[in-house]
């Protein structure tokens, strides 16, 4: 199966390709042509660094295309500042929009004693049952490195704790997100990713 | 709950693992990215390759032995050593690398850290500190100075307050290694690794001193470590991350198992 990954220049995209492709899927990347999200079957958007680096796919009209493409039903998957993405925004970057596919806001970590950013294995905790997460038992463990999050809400497959509970992964419909990295989680991670490309529109979405 | 990582770390010369007592003794622990599996495979919860070849030439082996280690690994992978430009960098994460340690180079240039950080994120900056502690001084954990040339000369700098630069300028990590301990395997510098963790909010990876179970949990105790690098206690079948960490959560130490 073909993965189309969208480049919008914030960091490396060398280890997402890589476990995709580990995985069986063929990669494609888009930093701008708009014809490959038009014709794409599966859609990542990985994403390290600053949610203001985002404002790259209104400016190359890669947002619009992926709106589309998710009412289409085109499967697709946000990782990190991918997944904050899909949330309306992120107080990280305030005047930056995100795609709104999910309503609320995102926001840093609360002060405490504890550090940020969140970096290392946490465990997950399974909220109900989704298909990008098919076959995770609760408590595998997979790796975060982030400051920002999004909040648990019904679209919440999973919960981490830290600081307090967060969405470590969204899903509804053909729209999935890991706030975790599933290219660097391991055989959890690996697991994960294929549940993704194996992913197909029920009879009734 | 998050878990204390250990850190697998392979010392690479020429393309080649090798490990020394206190930079002398160096023996050849085979290929790299071989190595770099087989950690993964026995439960390290991250890879770290710091490069020491010494040669201009050395830089092509290296980005050759990243890209053929980074293709085997689905864990973190940290690559430090020889980085001097952002452009360096570049060409490492190019080859795979998930996070970059800057050294020397970010003493000499400390805008190097915010040059990285910016293009790659601060989760892909680890600024790497060799410290020893100051005989002299009134204080010697606390007035603990950074060095450079493996050991050999004093940079000038206090190691918490260039820990705390280092923060400042968007590093995500500091790996500390205690150059007094490094290779004996007496244990981590505890009291060290607790001054420069309680005085950053990024995370603090032990290193030098390994050499056993109880070392890692003083470290995470007494150290407030949130990662511990081992090298030699990984090498010649000497023990596993694995076995390593089921003595540690034994101990009561939150780590991912199973792994």
């Amino acid at each position: 199966m073909r993965v189309t990954v969208i480049d919008y220049k914030a960091g490396n995209l060398t280890s997402v390709l890589k476990a995709l492709r580990r995985c069986g899927a063929e990669t494609e990347v888009t930093d701008g042509d708009l014809s490959l999200v038009e014709s794409a079957e599966r859609i990542v958007l990985p994403g390290v660094g600053h949610f203001a680096a985002t404002e790259r796919l209104d400016t190359t009209g890669l947002t619009s295309a992926i709106r589309a493409a998710i009412a289409r039903g085109v499967p697709f998957l946000g990782i990190c500042v991918g997944m904050q993405w899909l949330y309306a925004g992120s107080s990280e970057a305030p005047k930056q929009p995100g795609l709104g596919h999910f309503a609320e806001q995102c926001t840093h970590f609360a002060e405490s004693q504890e550090k940020v950013p969140h970096v290392g294995w946490n465990s997950l905790e399974i909220r109900q049952s989704s298909r990008l997460l098919s076959g995770v038992e609760p408590g595998e463990y997979v790796y975060f490195t982030h400051s920002y999050k999004a909040p648990v809400t019904a679209d919440t497959a999973a919960i981490t704790r830290y600081i307090e509970p967060f969405a470590a992964a969204v899903e509804r419909g053909n729209v999935m997100g890991t706030q975790f990295h599933p290219e660097k989680s391991g055989a959890t991670g690996l697991k994960i990713l294929g549940n993704f490309l194996s992913w197909q529109a029920k009879g009734n979405e | 709950m998050i878990t204390k990582r250990i850190i697998a770390c392979l010392d690479v010369r020429d393309g080649r693992v090798v490990k020394g007592v206190q930079f002398v003794d160096i023996v050849d622990a085979g290929d790299p990215a071989t190595q770099a599996a087989r950690h993964a495979r026995d439960g390290a919860d991250e890879i770290v390759l710091l490069d020491i070849t010494a040669t201009h030439e050395g830089r092509s082996t290296l980005l050759d032995t990243v890209r053929r280690t980074a293709a085997v690994l689905f864990v973190p992978f940290c690559v430090g050593g020889g980085i001097r430009s952002a452009g360096d960098a570049a060409q490492v994460f190019e080859a795979g690398a998930d996070k970059v340690s800057v050294n020397s180079a970010a003493l000499k240039d400390p805008m190097l850290i915010d040059a990285i950080g910016h293009s790659f994120g601060a989760q892909a900056v680890v600024v790497a500190i060799d410290a020893r502690r100051d005989p002299e001084a009134a204080d010697p954990v606390r007035d603990a100075q950074v060095f450079v040339q493996g050991g050999r000369k004093p940079a000038g700098r206090r190691v918490v307050e260039w820990a705390r630069e280092a923060e400042a300028r968007g590093a995500g990590e500091i790996l500390l290694t205690s150059m007094d301990s490094d290779g004996m395997r007496m244990g981590f510098d505890c009291e060290l690794t607790a001054a420069v963790s309680e005085s950053v909010g990024i995370p603090v990876i032990a290193s030098g001193g390994a050499g056993t179970v109880e070392h890692f949990v003083d470290v995470f105790g007494r150290g407030k470590a949130d990662a511990a690098l081992a090298a030699s206690i990984f090498h010649f079948g000497v023990s596993s991350a694995r076995s390593l960490k089921e003595e540690l959560a034994k101990a009561g130490v939150s780590v991912r198992l199973p792994c």
